[in-house]
């Protein structure tokens, strides 16, 4: 990755240790500022969870990192490559399962897998192999000649990463991948995700479900309002967040805004739980004597609860 | 932080082959029915007008009429194939299907996506616009060996009038949007540029403002490869067609890059 001039972060022995890093990422849309000053490293070979509520800018980073949006302010390099400018080499090495889908559903299975293997440019001789991987890969052999419009849903999106994996990518962009999926085919595309992981593969991954998050990801940063308002492994999260423990208190709205209150100023950490009020930290109450209540372990909706406000799936 | 303009740097030939192969993986599950439409219409067109004004116009400039016509509806045969299928067909693939959001992701720029299709749509439509011409053959209409041109003709406006529907595709927002282009503009491209009339019966201002029609100066490139070339003239036809595609492509570049990049 030298030949093009830009010089990516490198460990000792010579190899990429960050795959993405964005310094400063500022990208306005008329008067809505999407993403707003992001900061952010994916180290080489992980599994990276961007995890935020809806609107808290993943999307607009995800075609940022495609050069489908340019960033007002800020640097952003992929792969060693300095985008925009550079966008297309990096691109070749990029793997992207969109949110909403955009298959040429019109066509074959396997010729949908074909034409993207050309225009990632995989030689012509190796695309048969390339498109029979991806196929089997996604489990749709069986329905390598069917139209893609015939498929099911989970089926279309399995072939949607299949699609982002044709060319054997170095890192592989999955937008909130399985948005509106039933549980079922959320397992199977998990299956997926984690087979990525064990080739090796450097996958950036947007999602506003928590337990995705939880369980694909090997680090997680937690966007809102266009930043990353902490990052870390999923237990490190938690650990300094929420602690090991927390404790569910239930009441009426009145009992929780004001024990809420109470909370507040005595500086002890809380969050809204729908009916109940959730205190953060229980493990290390001591002396602060904290309302009877349901004592549980503390978990990364916990945290994420807490740090944008925002209830999630 | 980037250049949004039209930069040929851009255009790769392995971008812009992909981009077409996808076209042709497409058109090989579709041919049937667009080449019934491509071919059929202005093989009507010609008959229609042909027989209908040929029973009251024998001749035009000592040409048969039904020949006059044979040879203007090349030009209105690749109009129409090109400029629809830029316009429909772009637009679908923008704003229903996103499948430019799909190329973008992959190592392909809007250039090599502009370039790619309109090379596929005006080489299409190019090869469609020879059907009336072989149905005048059996009117009358005698092969010569400057005809040989035609498709390199018809393939060159075709290229300028699909850019031309993806500039359209890029400025609409939805299809209802092209009732302006096509009433507007399409309609009188059509009509007025000499494919089933004289200009030369038309108002000076109207004769003038037809040497803008990229349509007159395909049609009469045609009839002059049918005719009798006259190479000064059709340089300069040629020259017209030219820069027409030029301009077309680097707009349908401009809007389309506006559309799909933020």
């Amino acid at each position: 990755m030298s030949s093009h001039g830009f010089n990516p972060i490198r460990s000792e022995e010579g190899h990429d240790v960050v795959a993405i890093s964005l310094r400063g990422v500022v990208k306005r849309f008329s008067s809505v500022v999407a993403v707003d000053g992001l900061d952010l490293d994916v180290p080489v070979g992980t599994c990276f969870g961007l995890l935020g509520p809806n609107g808290a800018g993943k999307s607009t980073t995800m075609r940022m990192l495609t050069g489908q949006a340019i960033a007002d302010a800020g640097s952003l390099e992929v792969l060693g490559f300095r985008l925009p400018e550079q966008s297309k080499p990096a691109r070749l090495r990029m793997g992207v399962c969109p949110q909403e889908s955009n298959l040429d559903v019109d066509l074959r299975v396997r010729d949908v897998l074909d034409t993207f293997a050309r225009l990632y440019r995989v030689p012509s001789a190796r695309r048969p192999v390339a498109v029979d991987q991806a196929l089997a890969l996604a489990r749709l052999t069986d329905r390598a000649r069917d139209r893609a419009v015939t498929l099911s849903g989970g089926m279309q999106r399995r072939l949607l990463i299949a699609r982002a994996l044709i060319h054997d990518p170095d890192l592989v962009l999955l937008d909130e991948p399985t948005v509106g999926l039933d549980p079922q085919v959320r397992q199977q595309i998990w299956s997926l995700i984690l087979a990525l992981r064990e080739r090796g593969a450097t996958v950036l991954m947007s999602t506003h479900y928590i337990e995705e998050a939880e369980r694909l990801a090997d680090r997680v940063a937690i966007m809102s309002k266009g930043r990353v308002v902490a990052e870390g492994s999923p237990a490190e999260l938690i650990a300094e967040y929420a602690g090991r423990e927390v404790i569910d208190v239930e009441g009426s709205q009145t009992q929780l805004t004001d024990l809420r209150s109470r909370a507040d100023a005595a500086g002890i950490l809380t969050r809204p739980s729908g009916p109940s009020l959730t205190y953060l930290h229980a493990d290390q109450d001591g002396d602060r004597r904290l309302p009877a209540g349901r004592r549980r372990v503390a978990t990364l909706e916990d945290v994420f609860v807490a740090l944008t406000g925002e209830y999630v799936e | 932080m980037t250049s949004t303009g039209v930069s040929l740097r851009r255009i790769e030939p392995a971008g812009v082959l992909a981009v077409a192969a996808r076209e042709w993986t497409v058109f090989c599950y579709f041919w049937r029915n667009q080449t019934f439409a491509a071919v059929v219409e202005p093989i009507v067109n010609l008959l229609a007008f042909g027989f209908g004004f040929g029973a009251l116009v024998s001749k035009i400039a000592g040409i048969p009429y039904i020949q006059f016509v044979g040879t203007g509806v090349v030009a209105t045969s690749v109009l129409f194939s090109a400029v629809f299928s830029g316009m429909f067909d772009s637009l679908y693939k923008r704003r229903y299907q996103r499948i430019y959001d799909a190329l973008l992701a992959a190592p392909v720029d809007v250039e090599e996506i502009v370039t790619g299709e309109v090379l596929f749509l005006g080489t299409r439509a190019g090869i469609y616009g020879i059907a009336p011409l072989i149905v005048a053959f059996f009117f009358g209409l005698t092969p010569t060996p400057a005809m040989l041109l035609v498709p390199f003709i018809s393939i060159l406006t075709g290229i300028g009038f699909a850019a031309f529907g993806m500039l359209f595709a890029a400025l609409a927002s939805r299809f209802d949007d092209f009732n302006y282009v096509i009433s507007g503009l399409i309609t009188p491209l059509f009509l007025l540029a000499g494919a089933f009339f004289p200009l030369n019966q038309l108002p000076e201002w109207l004769r003038v403002a037809a040497q803008l029609n990229p349509l007159y100066h395909c049609i009469e490139l045609v009839r002059h490869c049918a005719f009798g070339l006259q190479p000064g003239a059709d340089l300069i036809h040629l020259g017209a067609l030219a820069v027409f595609a030029l301009l077309a492509w680097a707009a349908a570049v401009w809007r389309t890059r506006a559309r799909l990049i933020d």
